[in-house]
């Protein structure tokens, strides 16, 4: 359990990619099976464990400390785990047992066992294992790592046995502690099976398009489709029973029983998750509604129906299509779905274009909610993983931008934590600011400083966490969508907002007034 | 036997013997003081005559320049002196700093131990904390919570080493104070085998070279300013906290910014300042070194000048010992800032 606590702890405080990627390759080169394969799933999110309250944790420090004590000590350092870790007295255990034998036996141990179990661990370890643990049983690792980042640590381990698209490729069909996998990352057996059960396949992606390539944009060499606002979606029907997963590969099955209710064949098909009443397909915040729930109930199913956007098919009936160039595999989309049919999923229209003028035109009348841009497709285009450059453009519409005025803010968490780092701004109504958004990004670490420089200065108010400002500061806001709301005061949700620029410059009786914001509504 | 109450008083200037007629480590210029170690916080300038440890005089001198007691007397650890009507004093090693002592005083009959700032972990550089029996034991309580546990120093040095040895190419600069965790990293770093230079800001420089002056031997140490981009490149650099959020830590090329301290035990704290590496290295006591040194030195009062006051006396209470806060304001509660 040391290495897996020292990873950990140096991954919590590392913020660069390079670090991270050094400090997993490093974990996964020295630590043994299945020790290490225990770790990757801990990382990547598929390591199922009994999970422990938040109260087990108290009743446990309870025994082993002084109640004042505990109490202070927690509120000084904010984070029951961390606390527990800390105040539980040292006795020379002379380490925890290795991470497989700690999350084989917590996979074992019945429930009412759990508290002995737990407390013999946590007196055999020190500070950094018992936090480890901690986390672990608690689900909350947070060490600002994404699966694809581990597989991209597994890849420079393999030393160009197995890239990371080949990794992704097989990733889905592996369990922990994944001795298949390390087993060919190493060069000691051959790549693990990939086929049998229903896997993500690794996406293609695109780039997005810059004034440099408008010239290469012609309808001889490229197919132009309409880039949807909702999520990119893999529905892996190859096998039984059949996934949807999210475009990082995530398994959303359970979420969207509906859609996979009306998966009927042996495909895997690429395409864009929506939310449709009707004729009309919803905003980004109605599928909101249904990514939030993981097991929706009747109601939700009824109010918000999921649908399915089809532009791709990677595999029919076992065959696999993603080596046929883009027109090729559009005509088999097309034929198998005029032949299947099936429920809750259309075809995304290819959008016709006499030349890039006339595309361009398309580009800047594209208004509907539904719709952020333009998506470019070489017609040549084999199916291939990952971004690969002039394949495929994405050519999102121009963000949306307003003068608003910041009206409170709230303190950020993890590495942000000591700073003002979300913000709510307004814009005026009859001289009054209504709040029309939140912005968490878009500023620099150095505006970052200034912002929260700023906003201590200015501070009129404090309620717990947020403070309320002098209305006396512009931000240029950039967002990507407006969409009516009932949910929010001003009558209008922004979609992805975010600070474009600090404007110091201007005066905020300048600002925009709300009437501009609704004039932009699709 | 006179109580300690009636002849140790806490006054705004600090304590003060009554007897002996000084004060210890006072928060104010006084005219006779009794100085614990050489810490701004407790080597205030503007004292006249000042008792203190050889060393302690030698680092006043060298940072105090015109603030400098005009008076310096010194006292070799253990030596005994009569001060005043009739008291006893002498001095014994704190293990905080070198030169750090703490001040034993008898009169009439009964003892007190003024601590000043002391830790019971190895350091290399200053002589190791003696336990002292008293009837009133005077301590700090910077870490007096039981989440303040500190690794041994060791383990913290064989993970920067690891952390040298992972990423070869970037330079890691430790943020520690000038007087003492310097030198104490330094020294602990030598220990661990680490016989390549160790590349010093500008503002650590001086106090390093007084205590080679002094005895403590620490090798090669270089001038990170005079260096050329290149030499730093891999180096391991030792810096002012303050100098790693500011310009001078970014001329270097991607750093591994590390920070000696006893606060790193706490996450929050380390992320809040940027820390990619934290060491939990501290030259204060922690917890369980507190409650053991109270026991140590055997004393049914313990009066506590600064820190988590309230922690420590709940604790001692729960073992039938009477503590007292003496609420000092003008010590640092941070360690941070003492530089
Ligand atoms: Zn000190
Ligand atoms: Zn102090």
């Amino acid at each position: 359990m040391k290495a897996f606590a020292a990873l950990l702890e140096r991954l919590t405080f590392s913020p660069g990619r390079t670090a991270k990627i050094a400090l997993l390759r490093q974990y996964f080169a020295h630590q043994p099976d299945p020790d290490r394969g225990y770790g990757l799933a801990a990382i990547t999110g598929t390591l199922a464990l009994r999970t422990a309250r938040p109260a087990l944790l108290r009743e446990l420090a309870a025994e082993r400390s002084d109640a004042t004590l505990f109490a202070w000590s927690y509120d000084y350092v904010g984070d029951l785990a961390e606390t527990v870790a800390l105040l539980w007295p040292d006795s020379a255990g002379g380490g925890m047992p290795g991470l497989a034998a700690v999350v084989e036996a917590l996979q074992q141990t019945a429930k009412p066992a759990l508290p002995a179990l737990l407390a013999g661990l946590l007196d055999a370890g020190d500070a950094s294992e018992r936090l480890a643990l901690l986390k672990l049983i608690t689900g909350g690792l947070r060490v600002g790592v994404s699966a694809r980042l581990a597989k991209v640590a597994l890849a420079a381990l393999a030393e160009g046995r197995a890239s990371v698209d080949a990794i992704d490729e097989v990733w889905h069909a592996q369990r922990p502690p994944y001795g298949a996998l390390f087993a060919w990352i190493e060069g000691r057996a051959p790549p693990p099976e990939a086929s049998g059960a229903a896997h993500f396949r690794p996406p293609m992606l695109a780039h997005p398009l810059s004034a440099a390539e408008h010239g290469a944009i012609t309808p001889a060499l490229y197919r132009a489709e309409w880039k949807w606002d909702g999520i990119r979606v893999q529905i892996a029907a190859a096998s039984a029973p059949a996934r949807l997963f999210s475009r990082g590969a995530e398994d959303i099955s359970a979420a969207f029983p509906d859609v996979l209710a009306a998966v009927d064949f042996n495909a895997v098909l690429d395409g864009e998750l929506l939310i449709r009443h009707g004729e009309r397909i919803a905003s980004f915040a109605d599928l909101q509604q249904r990514l939030n729930r993981k097991a929706p109930g009747a109601k939700l199913l009824a109010q918000y129906p999921a649908m399915v956007r089809l532009y791709d098919i990677l595999f029919e009936a076992g065959e696999d299509l993603r080596p046929l160039p883009f027109d090729a595999r559009r005509a088999r989309l097309e034929a198998w779905f005029a032949r299947i049919a099936p429920a809750r999923m259309d075809l995304s229209p290819l959008v016709p274009f006499a030349d890039f003028a006339a595309l361009a035109a398309l580009h800047a009348a594209a208004r509907a909610e539904a719709i952020e841009g333009l998506m470019l497709k070489r017609r040549d285009s084999a199916y291939l993983a990952g971004r690969v450059r002039g394949a495929w453009w994405k050519w999102k519409r121009d963000p949306l931008r307003i003068d608003a005025v910041l009206m409170y803010a709230q303190r950020g968490h993890g590495r942000r934590g000591s700073f003002y780092s979300d913000y709510t701004f307004g814009l005026w109504r009859e001289g009054v600011l209504v709040p029309v958004g939140k912005a968490y990004a878009g500023y620099t670490d150095a505006e970052l400083l200034l912002l929260d420089r700023w906003i201590r200065a200015h501070t009129t108010a404090r309620f717990g966490p947020v403070r309320e400002v002098a209305p006396a500061l512009v931000l240029e806001i950039a967002f990507d969508g407006a969409q009516r709301s009932s949910r929010h005061k001003s009558g209008v949700a922004l979609r992805f907002p975010r600070i474009a620029r600090l404007r110091m410059d201007k005066p905020a009786e300048e600002a925009d007034h709300l009437e501009v914001l609704l004039r932009l509504l699709a | 036997m006179a109580h300690p109450e009636t002849w140790l008083k806490v006054t705004p200037e600090g304590l003060y013997c009554v007897p002996a007629g000084c004060y210890i480590d006072p928060l104010r210029a006084v005219d006779r003081a009794i100085i614990t170690h050489a810490h701004a916080d407790h080597a205030r300038p503007g004292h006249r005559a000042v008792l203190a440890s050889a060393a302690t005089l030698a680092i006043m001198q060298a940072r105090l320049g015109a603030g400098a007691p005009a008076e310096g007397q010194p006292l070799g650890y253990g030596e005994r002196l009569r001060l005043g009507d009739d008291v006893t004093l002498w001095l014994v090693p704190a293990g905080h700093v070198l030169g750090s002592a703490q001040v034993v005083l008898e009169w009439h009959g009964s003892r007190v131990v003024v601590s000043g700032d002391y830790k019971r972990a190895p350091d290399p550089t200053c002589a190791a904390f003696e336990p002292v029996v008293c009837d009133v034991f005077v301590t700090e309580a910077t870490f007096a919570l039981p989440v303040f546990r500190h690794p041994p120093p060791a383990r913290e040095i064989a993970r920067l080493l690891a952390s040298m040895a992972l990423f070869p190419e970037r330079s890691h600069v430790i943020g520690c104070y000038a007087l003492g965790k310097c030198q104490r990293l330094i020294a602990l770093l030598r220990a661990a085998g680490w016989e390549a230079p160790i590349w010093l800001h500008g503002a650590l420089l001086p106090l390093c070279a007084l205590y080679e002056s002094l005895g403590v031997a620490l090798g090669d140490l270089r001038p990170a300013s005079a260096a050329a981009k290149a030499d730093l490149r891999g180096a391991l650099v030792l810096a002012p906290p303050s100098a790693l959020a500011d310009r001078w830590a970014r001329r270097l090329d991607d750093p591994v910014l590390a920070l000696a301290s006893g606060w790193m035990q706490v996450r929050q704290r380390a992320r809040a300042r940027g820390i990619e590496l934290p060491l939990v290295i501290s030259d204060h006591a922690d917890w369980d070194a507190l409650n053991a040194t109270v026991d140590a030195v055997a004393a049914p009062e313990v009066w506590v000048t600064h820190g988590r006051e309230e922690a420590l006396i709940h604790a001692l209470g729960l073992r039938g010992i009477r503590g007292r806060a003496l609420r000092l304001l003008g010590y640092d509660e941070e360690e941070d800032t003492a530089a």
